[in-house]
């Protein structure tokens, strides 16, 4: 058994983008997960977190790295083996709209799981979906409604039902509050924070939205253009942020309060995000950051301890502490 | 803001009702009949195909002639009391002939839909299903195969098969006539397998063939169901058209295409031969294709009005 749930080393993605070009949606990531924590990993659209995400639960085949989950290398794993881990790793969808299937009822959507991985006869199998119905705060009745009559909201606790079913011990929460109302939000992050303390459950939540990571997060992963940049305790990332892409995000959560918002300081940021297609050389932050140097053209930076359990990858981050 | 006195404030407590879903619980068959009760098209065509099928079934019982019953004694007689489609220049009894040939042309109809909407179904699933080299590989395959016009397969097979019979002529047909259904459900299904309830079920492990059969499929099925329904009077005019030029049922069989065949020969002195199977397969395509019509809006919730 391994200290960490989940293992992550040196994990590529690539794609196929035509002639002889190749998409690098994740390049070189590595991180951890220990058991029961959350991690989350904030980024901007396209960044590769729903990449990493899904290739995590072998949804995609890695390109090179290893995947650990529980000290188990997954990339060969096959048969039996191969459903357990299924069954021990789940994932919550970003669009509800979408990720339930409209010609089933809610009853057989929250069941298919189970048909795969328990033996449980008709009644144990109604008995489970009603308790699971209770467990995301929905009544009984909706076990024979279709898709179609529910609200966003609702739905989203049906797919959060739906990876509970198989009783998983790590779910990978793709972006599951970014399609719903704001009231809505707070409802699906405080019932995954109770479901976590409940059934011991380890998280991996993605999210662009830095406010609920931090509400919701142990550790923070900060990732730009397929590569993290960033990595450490809730805490240590939004009071003493090192890296100058994560300074710029965390400085554009706006605040509740009227007084701190006006006198808040915002770093603006040049630019677009580069193609992944054909990304900087160096360090992919670059043409962006207003402390690039010509090192910083030339050789990527890696991910160094900047204190215990924080990593950063700049190689400036010494002189950027002010 | 700060000063509102503690008890002006009482708790009115949470509503439980405000979470129940109001609207009864229907079923999707349910609705889909809901929905196409209400084009009225639709009903007046389904009605009229009931007739149809009926008068197909027994029709050529009711007039107690056989269809291939000749009497030398009644040629060519005009519609009457006796004969109430009239005879044909053998005396045989057009009304019984007439259903008797709708059951040809709709069996060629029914069973050459089925047959290309399976193939179909099969072809075009594997298809995008397994995506990549197999797809390209399959595609060229189907593009080569509907570039055959498929007269020229009609005569070869009744030329190779020596027979001119019902089933050389639907696989004759459905050799070319599946293809575009192949086509419809591979683009159909390219499109579902990127929803995330495909996804979903990946991650849960369910087998492939269990996704195919138990969410592509499913969603399809409005999209085929329709096709189906636009199929058959393509085959039942195939036929028809064949069976004209000769290429088709022989006799004392018949079917639409051959009684208007035979019709036509004698249409300056016998208008009403030909009147008769040229209504049936008029009226039989018509409401076919304004049954697909009702059934394409009553299937697709997305058209809900």
């Amino acid at each position: 058994m391994s200290e960490y749930m989940v293992e992550v080393k040196n994990l590529c993605k690539y794609f196929p983008a035509g002639r002889k070009r190749t998409l690098k949606a994740v390049d070189n990531v590595s991180f951890y997960i220990r058991p029961g924590e959350t991690l989350g990993l904030v980024g901007e659209s396209g960044c590769g977190k729903t990449t990493c995400g899904r290739t995590l639960l072998k949804l995609y085949d890695q390109t090179s790295g290893q995947i650990l989950f529980k000290g188990q290398e997954i990339s060969h794993l096959r048969g039996k083996q191969l459903l357990s881990f299924k069954k021990n790793a789940q994932m919550i969808f970003q669009d509800p709209y979408s990720a339930l299937d409209p010609r089933m009822t809610i009853a057989e959507i929250i069941a298919e799981g189970m048909g795969v991985h328990m033996h449980y006869s008709e009644k144990e199998k109604q008995e489970k979906v009603n308790q699971l119905l209770a467990q995301v705060n929905l009544t009984e009745d909706y076990a024979n409604r279709f898709v179609h009559e529910l609200s966003g909201g609702q739905r989203q606790r049906i797919g959060i039902a739906r990876a509970l079913a198989v009783n998983p011990e790590f779910i990978v929460c793709d972006e599951p509050i970014s399609a719903l109302d704001v009231s809505i939000q707070a409802q699906i992050v405080n019932l995954l924070i109770n479901l976590q303390r409940e059934n011991h459950l380890t998280y991996l939540f993605i999210s662009h939205d830095l406010s609920m990571v931090r509400h919701i997060s142990d550790r923070v992963g900060i990732m730009y253009l397929g590569s993290l940049v960033e990595l450490g305790a809730s805490q240590d990332i939004f009071s003493s942020a090192l890296h100058p892409y994560t300074k710029a995000l965390i400085s554009a959560i706006p605040e509740a309060d009227p007084d701190s918002e006006k006198s808040r300081q915002r770093i603006p940021l040049e630019g677009e995000v580069p193609s992944p297609i054909d990304p900087p050389s160096g360090c992919k932050f670059r043409p962006r950051c207003a402390y690039a140097t010509d090192r910083c053209a030339q050789e990527p930076p890696v991910l160094e301890e900047a204190a215990p359990g924080h990593f950063v990858a700049c190689h400036y981050w010494r002189d950027l502490q002010h | 803001m700060q000063n509102i006195p503690k008890e002006k404030f009482t708790i009115v407590g949470i509503d439980q009702g405000a979470e129940v879903i109001a609207r009864p619980h229907v079923s999707y068959m349910k609705d889909v009949w809901r929905r196409f009760r209400k084009n009225k098209l639709a009903i007046v065509a389904l009605i009229m195909l009931i007739l149809l099928s009926f008068f197909v079934i027994f029709g050529p019982s009711i007039s107690g002639y056989a269809f291939e019953e000749v009497d030398p004694g009644a040629r060519n007689a005009s519609p009457s009391a006796e004969h109430w489609f009239g005879t044909d220049s053998l005396g045989r009894d057009l009304f019984a002939r007439v259903w008797q040939g709708g059951r040809v042309s709709l069996i060629i109809g029914f069973l050459g839909a089925i047959v290309s909407a399976v193939v179909g179904c099969l072809y075009g699933g594997i298809s995008a299903y397994f995506g990549g080299r197999v797809d390209t590989i399959m595609m060229r395959i189907l593009e080569i195969v509907i570039s055959i016009p498929y007269l020229i397969i009609v005569i070869l097979f009744s030329i190779v098969l020596q027979s001119k019979g019902l089933f050389t002529l639907i696989l004759a047909m459905t050799i070319t006539g599946w293809c575009g259904t192949a086509r419809l459900v591979r683009g159909q299904m390219l499109q579902l397998k990127s929803q995330e309830y495909v996804l979903a079920a990946q991650a849960l492990g369910v087998s492939p063939l269990r996704i195919i059969v138990r969410h592509m499929i499913p969603n399809t099925l409005s999209v085929i169901i329709v096709n189906i329904t636009f199929a058959i009077p393509n085959y039942i005019f195939s036929e028809a058209f064949l069976s004209y030029i000769g290429l088709g049922v022989q006799s004392p069989n018949t079917s639409w295409g051959a009684l208007a065949s035979s019709a036509q020969a004698q249409f300056m002195f016998y208008p009403f031969q030909l009147f008769f199977p040229a209504i049936m397969i008029a009226v039989t395509m018509l409401a076919f294709t304004m049954m697909g019509d009702g059934l394409r809006d009553a299937l697709d919730p997305r058209l809900r009005k």
